[in-house]
């Protein structure tokens, strides 16, 4: 049927590429509008609590750069970003084994514009990537806006299963397809929490070799390690197989929206071409109050408080699973970043759960967001850096009766396995 | 018109007034929508607006600097229920639109059928149930009864809720229970609905003080099989016609039906109600909006433009109106 434009609100409705078909209204953005109120405790949002920085220093830090500095800091700037932040960035990388040059590195808005530009100069639509089963939300919504295929690739409690990828990789060549990357979170993994030992990552490093396949390293929680050093970079032992991607939003402010990229020259140009075409080039003061703030500011020591901070959270939050999930829940105990994953009992989803929670005043990400065919709605996300310990277990509390009585309800719809929640 | 004497002095004598927002139910998103757009369309027409949220600021924000009156856009539980209209009329706030106990019977969908009906109203042939009833007497047992009393296809929804949140169109047997389902993740209690087949209109229905009378009708085109949240809210998934595609008969009657629900549930101000028109001219009345979406994907605005309505124009006359009747 041909529908006249003039009947529609959007009269350029016909005229937007394929890419933008997916971008409609949602019962579920609906959903999370409510789950920003103060009296619904939100366990959905990555939010570092950045009420513990030193936000005088930060704000005078701030004040001097515009009051000092006001001719650079306001004006425009390079693309591949200001090279004394670049030389800062490689100071913190070398925390994971890294050595770089700081002309090898290129500043972005967030590393998530570094994911958006490097899908953009490798991603033709139907081209393939790789990414962890379930993988973070914001990489499947870059590479669907590109039209990529993603793959997903199984986990255990340790990551990326090597066979598993080298099985993939055979299957998706075999059927004619082109990969272009492995995307990973290697590091405290968003959603699930898991860490590739090292003994893993270098079979994963052989097998990309091997196969000639791109990595993106995606690590934003490297340094938020409750009970160990930093884990070594995939990038430390691959320095022209692997591009990392780095941020200061989880140990410093994702306001300022600071992230990068290392790449080999090759593709660092590219992205450099690219993030000007996209934004010129970025805030000039954003990034000298990064470059500032790494110079004058014990750092490292906050990013030591960020992480006692969270360990604390971390455990009131598993304290608080043990005592009241009900039986066949299970999830993962993770020793450092952001999130929880959470295996609901069988035959129940989180999806579909979400507004029962959030009449219930609790508030998760549903699985279906980590997995690029909608699949893992017996899973949740649950995140523990933003709300107060006794929040957390208020919120733990509220999502127990809110399982309890969604296990009811199926339960007499008859839509739970015929021994019911395992 | 802006800068005209009369609209001057209108703004001028209302004074302050107050746009409701937001609230704790699913539809926060669209409401706050639709308060930017009063709000904005307020200011247009040189009055003073204000916006606030339905929190724990809201009352002291009322007694401390009271407004001449309150614009309550807040969609769905808490907003047209009659909770919030509650709280204006103890505290002696005037307030656009119906009372707390009219909203209470609007917000009901199966009390508001069953209202309109007593006003000689057709409305689908439905079953009302809380879900603890399936639990009791057995689900299978209840939704099979359902269907052969009704037949398929049904439309299920929650008793009370707006926005399609929670409502699903069934087609077949088998999925019914799963429909169920998301209906009762949304509230606890389901109208299931025999599915009727025909032309959807909104039918806006507005009172200055000289009684009810319905603006034209919009015609509502999804591009799915129903009316659902992402057609309601993606600017181009729908097709909407107004005038409605009617003839003049059923034109007639869809406005009839629109005024007759609005007066039969004591509505005041302003309403919506969504019909579907059949093939035969047969109207159906589904349900009645208290605090109908002001969005700009929402039928109320669309029906005063095709109306030759001014939008701020009307939200200031409607503000003047409740500070004149007082709380």
């Amino acid at each position: 049927m041909t529908i006249d434009p003039r009947h529609r609100l959007d009269r350029y409705v016909d005229q937007y590429a394929a890419r933008a078909a997916g971008m409609v209204a949602s019962e579920i953005r609906a959903l999370f509008a409510v789950a920003d109120r103060p009296e619904v405790v939100s366990l959905a949002g990555g939010m570092p609590y950045i009420t513990a920085l030193p936000l005088d220093a930060v704000g005078e830090i701030a004040g001097q750069l515009v009051a000092g500095r006001g001719s650079v800091a306001l004006q425009y700037a390079s693309a591949q970003g200001d090279p004394g932040l670049r030389e800062g960035i490689c100071e913190v990388m070398s925390l994971e084994g890294i050595r770089a040059h700081p002309d090898e590195v290129v500043v972005t808005v967030g590393s998530q514009q570094a994911l958006d530009l490097m899908t953009r100069i490798f991603i033709d639509p139907g081209d393939v990537v790789l990414a962890e089963s379930p993988s973070y939300v914001g990489a499947l919504g870059t590479f669907a806006s590109y039209q990529a295929t993603v793959v997903h690739i199984p986990m255990d409690d340790e990551g990326i299963i090597p066979e598993a990828l080298t099985d993939t990789i055979a299957r998706v060549t075999a059927a004619g397809q082109r990969i272009k990357f492995l995307y990973s979170v290697p590091t405290f993994q968003n959603p699930a929490a898991v860490t590739l030992p090292a003994g893993r990552r270098a079979q994963v490093l052989d097998i990309c070799r091997r196969h000639d396949l791109l990595l993106i390293e995606d690590n934003p929680y490297g340094l938020l390690g409750f009970d160990a050093e930093p884990q070594r970079a995939l990038r430390a032992d691959s320095t022209d197989g692997v591009v990392y991607l780095g941020s200061f939003s989880k140990t410093f402010a994702p306001g300022l929206r600071v992230g990068w990229a290392l790449a080999p020259h090759g593709i660092r140009d590219k992205l450099v071409l690219a993030a000007e075409s996209a934004v010129l080039c970025h805030s000039s003061l954003a990034q000298l109050m990064v470059r500032e703030y790494l110079t004058s500011q014990p750092w490292q020591q906050q990013v030591k408080l960020f992480c006692e901070l969270y360990a604390e959270r971390r455990d009131a939050m598993l304290g608080a699973l043990e005592a009241s999930m009900p039986d066949g829940s299970r999830w993962t105990r993770p020793g450092g970043g952001f999130y929880v994953w959470l295996k609901l009992p069988d035959g129940l989803d989180s999806k579909a759960m979400l507004p029962r929670a959030i009449s219930g005043r609790v508030a998760y990400v549903p699985g279906t967001g980590f997995y690029a065919d909608g699949s893992g709605g017996q899973y949740m996300r649950l995140s523990y850096c933003y709300p107060e310990p006794a929040r957390i277990k208020e919120g733990v509390r509220r999502l127990a009766g809110v399982i309890e009585a969604e296990t009811e309800l199926r339960a007499t719809f008859g839509s739970l396995p015929a021994d019911g929640p395992a | 018109m802006i800068g005209d004497t009369a609209t001057v002095d209108r703004a001028a004598e209302l004074g302050h007034v107050l746009i409701l927002a937001g609230g704790l139910s699913p539809e926060r998103e669209v409401s706050l929508r639709s308060g930017d757009r009063i709000r904005d369309a307020l200011s247009e027409a040189g009055v003073d607006a204000g916006a606030a949220d339905a929190d724990a600021t809201l009352i002291p924000l009322l007694t401390s600097d009271p407004p001449t009156a309150v614009f309550p856009a807040i969609h769905g539980k808490g907003g047209e229920d009659g909770a919030i209209r509650e709280v204006l009329g103890l505290l002696e706030v005037p307030y656009v639109g119906a009372t707390a106990q009219a909203c209470r019977l609007a917000f009901d969908k199966p009390v508001a059928k069953a209202v309109v009906a007593a006003a000689g109203l057709a409305t689908p042939a439905s079953v009302t149930l809380p879900k603890e009833t399936f639990h009791d007497l057995g689900a299978t047992a209840v939704l099979e009864r359902i269907v052969a009393e009704l037949g398929l296809p049904l439309f299920v929804k929650p008793a009370r809720g707006g926005s399609a949140l929670g409502a699903g169109l069934v087609a077949v047997a088998d999925d019914l229970p799963a429909a169920m389902i998301s209906c009762f993740a949304y509230g606890d209690t389901a109208l299931v609905e025999r599915f009727v087949s025909g032309t959807e209109v909104a039918v806006s229905v507005i009172d200055l003080g000289d009684g009810p009378k319905a603006l034209p009708p919009v015609e509502i085109v999804p591009s799915g099989s129903w009316f659902d949240y992402a057609a309601r809210y993606t600017a181009g998934r729908t097709e909407y016609y107004t005038p409605a595609r009617l003839t003049g008969p059923a034109a007639r009657a869809v406005a009839e039906a629109a005024v007759t629900a609005h007066t039969a549930l004591g509505l005041r101000d302003l309403s919506r109600s969504d019909l579907i028109v059949t093939p035969a001219g047969e109207v159906f009345f589904l349900e009645a909006n208290v605090a109908p979406g002001m969005t700009d994907t929402s039928t109320l605005p669309m029906a005063l433009e095709a109306a030759g309505l001014d939008f701020g124009g009307l939200c200031r006359d409607l503000l003047l109106r409740a500070a004149h009747r007082g709380s």
